[in-house]
C-alpha cells in the first residue's frame, strides 16, 4: 500500500483513517504544556550538582558556602536520602547521590533549591566537594578478562549471555568475518527533562509532574527512594517532547520529591542540554565480531558472533539491551546454527540505555554488513543474498524459538527494490551547491561525487521479553453518546492519544471521545518502549470499549427485547444482525453511564538457558531499507539522497502517524549512520551540545519513498505490530552500504566497519 | 540602564569610553551562548553592557568607486552580506556568510562579531584574510587601523584594547575569481572542521590562500600563493595540474591543526590539501588534463 | 539586580522588573512574560526551538539578550492570535507535529518564511527551515505542510 494513497481517508475518523492529534491544536498555537513549561509564582528551581570526575572517591562535600547565599532554600545530598539509597529499571544499583564514590562524570552528588536558576548555578559552584580521583575503568575487554579492578559492589558484568544452537562444528564453504563498531549514540529528544514537584498541603505524599515514558515504574522507584508506600507518590504525565528510550531511566524525579517534601514548597527542576547529556542513559556503545559460513550459493550455514556492550556506570536496561542484541544475531535470516557469547559490561562511562531498537541497532549494522560481505564473497547481487535466506512464519530461531509472526521478509525486500530511485542526477538539476555533499561549503563538484547504493533489512522483536509480565491498563466510560477514555499510556509524541481516539470510535460508535489524564489514577500501561503501545495499550482500550459495549448491547437487549448476542455496531448505529433493530449510539447511551475497566496482558515468554534457548521474545516486525548517497570520496563527506522502504506493520491504523514514525525514525538512523556519537575521551564526553553533537537537519534528511505490507498479525489485538522501532533499524547500514559502494566504485579497498561512518573512515585515513 | 543601547557612533564610543571594561555586545550570537552556558560570568549588579547593533553607522557598508574598496560596518549581519549587491561584490565572503550556522544565526550574527571573538573556526575571517581585509577601530583616544592579520593575535584573542570599537573592515573589491570552502560533517549548521579562501586578483597577478581551523588563528600560505601565482597562465585562467596539486600540498604543510573532538589533525591537513586543490582549479579552470 | 526595561512582545508593553541582565529573551519571555509557546532546547542557536521575530528578523530568543531588545517589535507565536493561522493549521493536518516541541519555532520559521517567499522551492524550504532541529519526524511531513501553505495561498490570490 502506498502510504500517500492512505493519508486522504477520513470517513468516521476510526481505525485506519488519520485523523488529526488531538493535542494537535493545542502544540501549534503554543499552548500545549510540556513538562518544562509547568511552573507559576513561588515554584523554587532545583539543580543538581555532579561529579567532574569519572572515578573518584568523595573525601568530603562542604555546602556550607552555598547555604549562605541570598535565595539559596536548601542543600541536599545522600544523607537527606530517607529510603532506598539506589534505584534502577532492573537492577537496583544506581545511587540517588554518590555518597562514597563517583562512577561517571555526571553523576549527581547534591541537589539545591533556590529562587533563580542562576542562583541554583551559584549555589551548586559554592559546594565544596573533594574527590581523591581514581583510575577509570574504560576497556570493556579489560572488565571481561578480568583484569578491571570492580567499580561497584555489584561488580563490573552486568550480563554474560551464550547462544548455542545446532551444530556447532558446522562450517560453510564460505567463510566471511569482521569486527564492527557502533558509537554512542543520544537519543536528543528535544524537550529537555523537566518536572515540577508539588508536595501535599498536609504532608507526606507528593504530586509529580514529569515527563517519562512509564509513569508507574517511575512511582515505584521515587516511592521507594522517598521512603513512602505508592498510594502518596501521584505522578502526572507531563507534556513529552520527545523520549526514545531516555526517559525510561530515573533522571531528575527523586530529586526533585526530594527537595519539594524537604522544603514544603513546589520545586521544579529543568536540565540543560549539556546537563542532559549526563543525565540520562545512551545507546550502548558496541564492539560485534560476526563470522558467517555459507554455501557457495550464499545459504547461511552458521553464524558465530561476540557482543561487547559497554553498559557505562550502571545497569540500566544493559541486560535486555544485550539480550535483544545476541538474540538478532542472525536478523530476519534462516541460520540453523549458531555459536554467539555476549557480554555487558559495567566501566566508568556515562551510563547506557534504552534508545530506539536498542541492541537490535547494533546487531543489524553487524549482519547487514555480514550479508553484503557474503554476498561479495559468494558473487551473489545482495538483494539476491537477502532474498535467499529470507526467513518466513514457522522458521526456527537460534533461540530454538518458532518464528510465529507473520514474517513477510521477502515481501519487504521485493517492495523496497521496486521502489523509485531518486530522478536528480549528482548535484541535483539546478546546481545548486545544497545538492552535494558538503552543502553550503562548497567543497565538491560534481565530478568528485560518487553515487552508492545500499540495502538493510532488519527483524525487531516487539514488546517486552523473557517473561516479564507485560501488561497495560485502560478504562472506558460510556454515557451521553460520549466516550471517556483513562490511561496511564505516557504520550511521548508518537500519536497513542490519536490511536485510542480511532479505537474507541471503531469499537463504539461514538464520535465523541474525551481522554482523561495521563496519570496514576489508572492502573500501569506499561512503557512506551519497545514497539509495544498500539498493541498493548491498543489491546487494552480495544478490551475496555468492548467491555462498555457488551454491557451496552445486554442492556438494549433487555430493553428493546432483541438478543444482544445479534447486536454489533455499524458506522454510529447499534444494529443486530437479523436487521430488526438499527439506533444511533447517541440515542441508545443518552441515558447510560457504563464504565469498565480492562488490563491486556501478551502471551507469556520465558528466559532463555544457559545455552540460549527459549521462547523469549513475543512477536517480531520486519523491514527493509534502501540508501542512495553521493559520496565526495576525498574528503569523506557524505548526503544522503534518497531512502526506500517497505515496512512489515501488520495493520496500517492511522497511515499519517506510522509515515511520521518511518520518516522519523529513518531520520535517527541516518543520524547514526552518518553523524551522531557521543565522543568521550578518558571517560569525559567532549561533545554536550548540539553545537557538536550534531542532528540531522532539513538539508541532510533526504526524501522518503515508503510503502507499507499489510499482512494482519493474528497475535495482535487489532492486527497492527509496532511500528516506532523498525524504521530506525536497517536504514543505518544501508547508507553504510551505501557508502561502502561508493568508496568501492571509486577504486578505494579498505574497510568501513564502523558507524558512524566519519570522514576519515572514508578516506582510509 | 540595563543595557547601554546607543543609537550613533559617537554615543557608542562615548558609552564604551566611559566603560571600558563593559561587554561589547552586538549580534549575541557568539557573547549569549557564553553567558547562556556560564562560561562567561555575569555579575548580578553593575553588569556593563553595551548593545551595537542599533548604531546605524556600524550596521550599514559603503562602496567607493574610485579605490574599489567596500567598508564593511562591524555590524552589518551575515544574512545581508549572504545575498545581492554585496554578494556580488564579494562572492567569497558571501558564500563563507552562507555556512555560518543556522539562518537565524545568520540573521543576527555580524561580520564585526566574527572578528571580535576571533574562533580559528570563524567563517569570515579566511575571506577577510585572504582578501588583506583591513581593521578598523575607534575608541574615545581617535581611530587606528590595522591589517587583519595583525588583529587577529591568537585562539579568541584580538587587538582590540579596552573601551576601544571595532568600526568596519575594509576589503577590496576585485574582478578575479574568489572562492570559500569548509569542511564539516554536516550540510548546514556546522563548526568548520577545516576552511580554506582563494581568491585571485588578475589584474596584479595575484593569489591569496587562507586557512581556517587548522591553526590558532588563520594561517595564510605564503609558499602555495608563490607557486600558483608564478605557474599560472593569467591570460587564459590556466594551471597545469601538478601545480594544483602541489599548491594543495603546500598549503596542507603550512596549517598546524590540532586533534580534537570534532576531528584529527591528519584529517584537517588533508583536508585543507583537497580543498585547496580544488579551489585553485575552480580559479583556474583551463589546463586541466 | 538591574532596573526596569521594556519590552514590545505582539504588539504589547511588558514591564520587566528585577531581572538578571543576563537573562536571555527566551526566559524572560516564558518566566517573566508568561510567553510559554517558545522552546529551549540547547541554549546556544543550534536548534530554532525559540525562534521569534525581532524587528522583523527571525532569530534565536535564547541568543538575544533581553534588556538589550528593548524599543523593538516582538513577535512570538502566541502573537499570531487565538485561531490557527493556514500555517499552523496545516502543521496539524499534515502530521507535522508528533511531540511538537520543536512547532511553536518551526511555525514562526515558516510564516517569515512564506511571508518573505511565497513560493519557495523544496531546497528553499529545506535551507531556510535548516535551523530548525526536529527530532520526531524527519521533516517529511513539515516540509508537506510548508507546501500545502504555499499551494493554498497561492491559489487564494488567482
Amino acid at each position: 500500500m502506498s502510504l500517500t494513497d492512505a493519508i486522504t481517508g477520513t470517513g468516521h475518523q476510526g481505525l485506519g483513517t488519520s485523523p488529526t492529534r488531538p493535542d494537535g491544536i493545542a502544540k501549534v498555537m503554543g499552548t500545549f504544556e510540556f513538562s518544562g513549561d509547568l511552573g507559576g509564582d513561588g515554584v523554587l528551581w532545583g539543580a543538581t550538582l555532579r561529579s567532574p570526575h569519572p572515578h573518584a572517591r568523595i573525601v568530603r562535600i562542604d555546602p556550607s558556602a552555598a547555604w549562605k547565599i541570598d535565595g539559596v532554600e536548601t542543600v541536599i545530598t545522600a544523607d537527606d536520602v530517607p529510603g532506598a539509597m539506589h534505584y534502577g529499571l532492573i537492577a537496583q544499583d544506581q545511587p540517588v547521590f554518590a555518597a562514597d564514590v563517583v562512577r561517571y562524570v555526571g553523576e549527581p552528588v547534591a541537589a539545591v533549591a533556590a529562587d533563580h536558576p542562576e542562583t541554583c548555578r551559584r549555589a551548586l559552584d559554592a559546594i565544596v566537594v573533594e574527590y581523591e580521583v581514581l583510575e577509570p575503568v574504560l576497556d570493556p575487554d579489560l572488565v571481561i578478562s578480568g583484569e578491571a579492578p570492580s567499580i561497584h559492589p555489584a561488580g563490573n558484568m552486568l550480563r554474560e549471555q551464550r547462544i548455542e544452537h545446532g551444530d556447532l562444528d558446522a562450517t560453510g564453504d564460505v567463510v566471511v568475518e569482521a569486527t564492527y563498531d557502533i558509537g554512542m549514540q543520544d537519543q536528543a529528544f528535544l524537550g529537555l527533562e523537566a518536572a515540577l514537584a508539588i508536595p501535599d498541603s498536609g504532608g507526606g505524599g507528593v504530586e509529580l509532574h514529569i515527563a517519562t515514558q512509564w509513569l508507574h515504574e517511575d512511582r515505584g522507584q521515587i516511592a521507594a527512594c522517598l521512603g513512602l508506600p505508592e498510594e502518596q507518590v501521584r505522578l502526572v504525565l507531563g507534556g513529552v517532547g520527545g523520549a526514545f528510550g531516555a526517559r525510561e531511566d530515573i533522571s531528575l524525579q527523586v530529586h526533585s520529591c526530594l527537595l519539594a517534601l524537604r522544603l514544603g514548597r513546589p520545586v521544579r527542576m529543568q536540565y540543560t542540554r549539556a546537563e542532559s547529556f549526563l543525565g540520562h542513559v545512551h545507546r550502548h556503545p558496541a564492539t560485534i565480531w560476526m563470522r558467517h559460513h555459507a554455501t557457495t550459493d550464499g545459504q547461511i550455514v552458521k553464524i558465530e558472533a561476540r557482543f561487547v556492550f559497554d553498559g557505562g556506570a550502571y545497569a540500566s536496561t544493559s541486560s535486555a539491551v544485550l539480550l535483544n542484541a545476541i538474540t538478532h544475531t542472525q536478523g530476519p535470516y534462516r541460520c540453523p546454527n549458531a555459536l554467539v557469547e555476549g557480554y555487558a559490561v559495567r566501566t566508568n562511562h556515562l551510563p547506557c540505555g534504552a534508545m530506539r531498537g536498542f541492541g537490535v541497532v547494533q546487531a543489524c549494522y553487524a549482519h547487514e554488513s555480514q550479508m553484503d560481505k557474503l554476498a561479495e564473497a559468494c558473487g551473489i547481487d545482495p538483494v539476491e543474498i537477502r532474498l535467499r535466506n529470507a526467513m518466513r512464519t514457522g522458521d526456527e530461531m537460534i533461540t530454538g524459538q518458532t518464528m510465529d509472526s507473520v514474517a513477510p521478509v521477502e515481501e519487504c525486500i521485493r517492495e523496497t527494490v521496486a521502489l523509485p530511485f531518486p530522478d536528480e542526477p549528482v548535484g541535483g538539476h539546478d546546481g545548486d551547491v545544497m545538492r552535494l555533499p558538503g552543502g553550503a561549503g562548497r567543497t565538491a563538484d560534481a565530478r568528485h561525487v560518487v553515487r552508492g547504493i545500499g540495502y538493510g533489512v532488519a527483524m525487531k522483536n516487539l514488546m517486552y521479553s523473557e517473561g516479564f509480565d507485560d501488561f497495560s491498563t485502560a478504562r472506558c466510560r460510556l454515557a451521553g453518546g460520549v466516550a471517556t477514555l483513562k490511561f496511564a499510556t505516557a504520550e511521548v509524541g508518537q500519536g497513542f492519544v490519536t490511536l485510542a481516539g480511532q479505537i474507541a470510535r471503531t469499537v463504539l460508535g461514538v464520535d465523541e471521545v474525551v481522554l482523561d489524564r495521563i496519570d496514576t489514577g489508572v492502573g500501569s500501561a506499561g512503557s512506551t518502549s519497545a514497539s509495544r503501545q498500539t498493541w498493548m495499550s491498543g489491546g487494552a482500550v480495544q478490551a475496555a470499549c468492548v467491555a462498555v459495549r457488551d454491557r451496552l448491547f445486554e442492556q438494549l437487549g433487555r430493553e428493546h427485547g432483541v438478543d444482544p448476542a445479534l447486536l454489533t455496531i455499524d458506522g454510529r448505529d447499534v444494529v443486530d444482525s437479523t436487521g430488526t433493530f438499527r439506533m444511533p449510539v447517541v440515542e441508545a447511551t443518552a441515558s447510560v453511564a457504563l464504565d469498565e475497566t480492562a488490563v491486556y496482558r501478551h502471551p507469556t515468554t520465558e528466559e532463555l538457558d544457559e545455552r540460549g534457548q527459549g521462547n523469549c521474545h513475543v512477536a517480531f516486525a520486519f523491514v527493509a531499507h534502501r540508501a542512495v548517497v553521493d559520496v565526495d570520496v576525498d574528503l569523506g563527506l557524505v548526503r544522503v539522497v534518497q531512502v526506500a522502504t517497505a515496512q512489515d506493520v501488520g495493520r496500517a491504523l492511522n497511515p499519517v502517524s506510522l509515515t511520521g514514525q518511518i520518516e522519523g525514525g529513518i531520520a535517527q538512523g541516518l543520524g547514526l549512520a552518518v553523524m551522531e556519537e557521543i565522543v568521550q575521551i578518558d571517560g569525559v564526553i567532549r561533545n554536550a551540545s548540539f553545537t557538536d553533537y550534531l542532528l540531522p537537519t532539513m538539508l541532510d534528511m533526504p526524501p522518503v519513498v515508503a510503502t507499507v505490507i499489510e499482512q494482519p498479525e493474528p497475535l495482535s489485538p487489532l492486527g497492527a505490530k509496532g511500528v516506532g522501532e523498525p524504521p530506525c533499524i536497517s536504514v543505518t547500514p544501508a547508507i553504510a552500504a551505501a557508502i561502502r559502494d561508493a568508496v568501492r566504485q571509486a577504486g578505494r579497498t579498505h574497510r568501513i566497519d564502523r558507524v558512524p561512518v566519519r570522514p576519515t573512515d572514508i578516506i582510509g585515513l | 540602564m540595563p543595557v547601554v543601547v546607543p543609537t550613533s557612533l559617537a554615543d557608542a564610543v562615548a558609552a564604551a569610553g566611559a566603560a571600558p571594561d563593559a561587554l561589547l555586545l552586538a549580534g549575541g550570537t557568539d557573547l549569549m551562548v557564553e553567558i547562556n552556558e556560564r562560561h562567561r560570568d555575569l555579575p548580578w549588579n553593575d553588569a556593563a553592557v553595551i548593545s551595537l547593533n542599533r548604531v546605524p553607522e556600524l550596521c550599514s557598508w559603503t562602496f567607493d568607486p574610485d579605490d574599489r574598496r567596500l567598508r564593511l560596518g562591524a555590524g552589518v549581519r551575515w544574512a545581508e552580506i549572504e545575498r545581492d549587491p554585496l554578494r556580488a561584490m564579494v562572492p567569497a565572503l558571501a558564500e563563507a556568510a552562507r555556512t555560518v550556522g543556522s539562518p537565524q544565526i545568520r540573521n543576527a550574527g555580524t561580520v564585526g562579531g566574527n572578528l571580535a571573538t576571533c574562533s580559528p573556526a570563524g567563517d569570515g575571517l579566511p575571506v577577510l584574510a585572504a582578501l588583506g581585509a583591513e581593521v578598523h577601530l575607534v575608541s574615545v583616544d581617535g581611530r587606528r587601523s590595522m591589517p587583519i592579520g595583525d588583529f587577529m593575535v591568537g585562539v579568541k584573542r584580538t587587538a582590540l584594547q579596552p573601551g576601544e570599537l571595532i568600526e568596519s573592515v575594509t576589503v577590496p573589491v576585485l574582478d578575479g575569481w574568489q572562492g570559500y570552502s569548509k569542511v564539516g560533517v554536516r550540510n548546514a549548521m556546522v563548526i568548520a572542521t577545516a576552511s580554506a579562501c582563494v581568491v585571485t586578483d588578475p589584474p596584479n597577478r595575484s593569489v591569496r590562500i587562507a586557512l581556517g581551523s587548522v591553526g590558532p588563528t588563520i594561517l595564510r600560505c605564503p609558499e602555495a600563493e608563490a607557486h600558483v601565482t608564478a605557474a599560472a597562465d593569467w591570460d587564459s585562467a590556466a594551471i597545469d595540474d601538478a601545480t594544483v596539486t602541489e599548491a594543495g600540498r603546500l598549503a596542507a604543510a603550512t596549517s598546524r591543526p590540532i586533534d580534537d573532538h570534532r576531528s584529527s589533525a591528519d584529517y584537517r591537513r588533508h583536508a585543507i590539501g583537497v580543498m585547496v586543490q580544488r579551489l585553485i582549479r575552480r580559479a583556474f579552470p583551463g589546463g586541466a588534463s | 539586580m538591574s532596573e526596569i526595561y521594556t519590552l514590545h512582545v505582539n504588539g504589547r508593553d511588558h514591564e520587566v522588573r528585577d531581572a538578571w541582565l543576563g537573562e536571555n529573551l527566551l526566559y524572560v519571555l516564558r518566566e517573566r512574560l508568561g510567553l510559554m509557546a517558545a522552546k529551549g532546547a540547547c541554549e546556544q542557536g543550534e536548534c530554532g526551538s525559540c525562534s521569534v521575530e525581532v524587528a522583523g528578523e527571525l532569530v534565536c530568543a535564547c541568543l538575544v539578550m533581553a534588556a538589550a531588545a528593548i524599543d523593538e517589535p516582538i513577535r512570538t507565536v502566541e502573537g499570531l492570535g487565538d485561531v490557527p493561522t493556514d500555517v499552523q493549521q496545516a502543521f496539524v493536518d499534515t502530521g507535522a507535529v508528533q511531540c511538537g516541541f520543536c512547532t511553536p519555532g518551526l511555525i514562526v520559521a515558516t510564516h517569515h518564511l512564506l511571508d518573505r517567499e511565497p513560493e519557495p522551492t523544496e531546497l528553499q524550504i529545506r535551507e531556510e527551515l535548516s535551523g530548525n532541529v526536529c527530532r520526531c519526524t524527519g521533516y517529511g511531513r513539515i516540509i508537506e505542510a510548508v507546501q500545502q501553505v504555499a499551494v493554498a495561498r497561492r491559489a487564494a490570490t488567482r
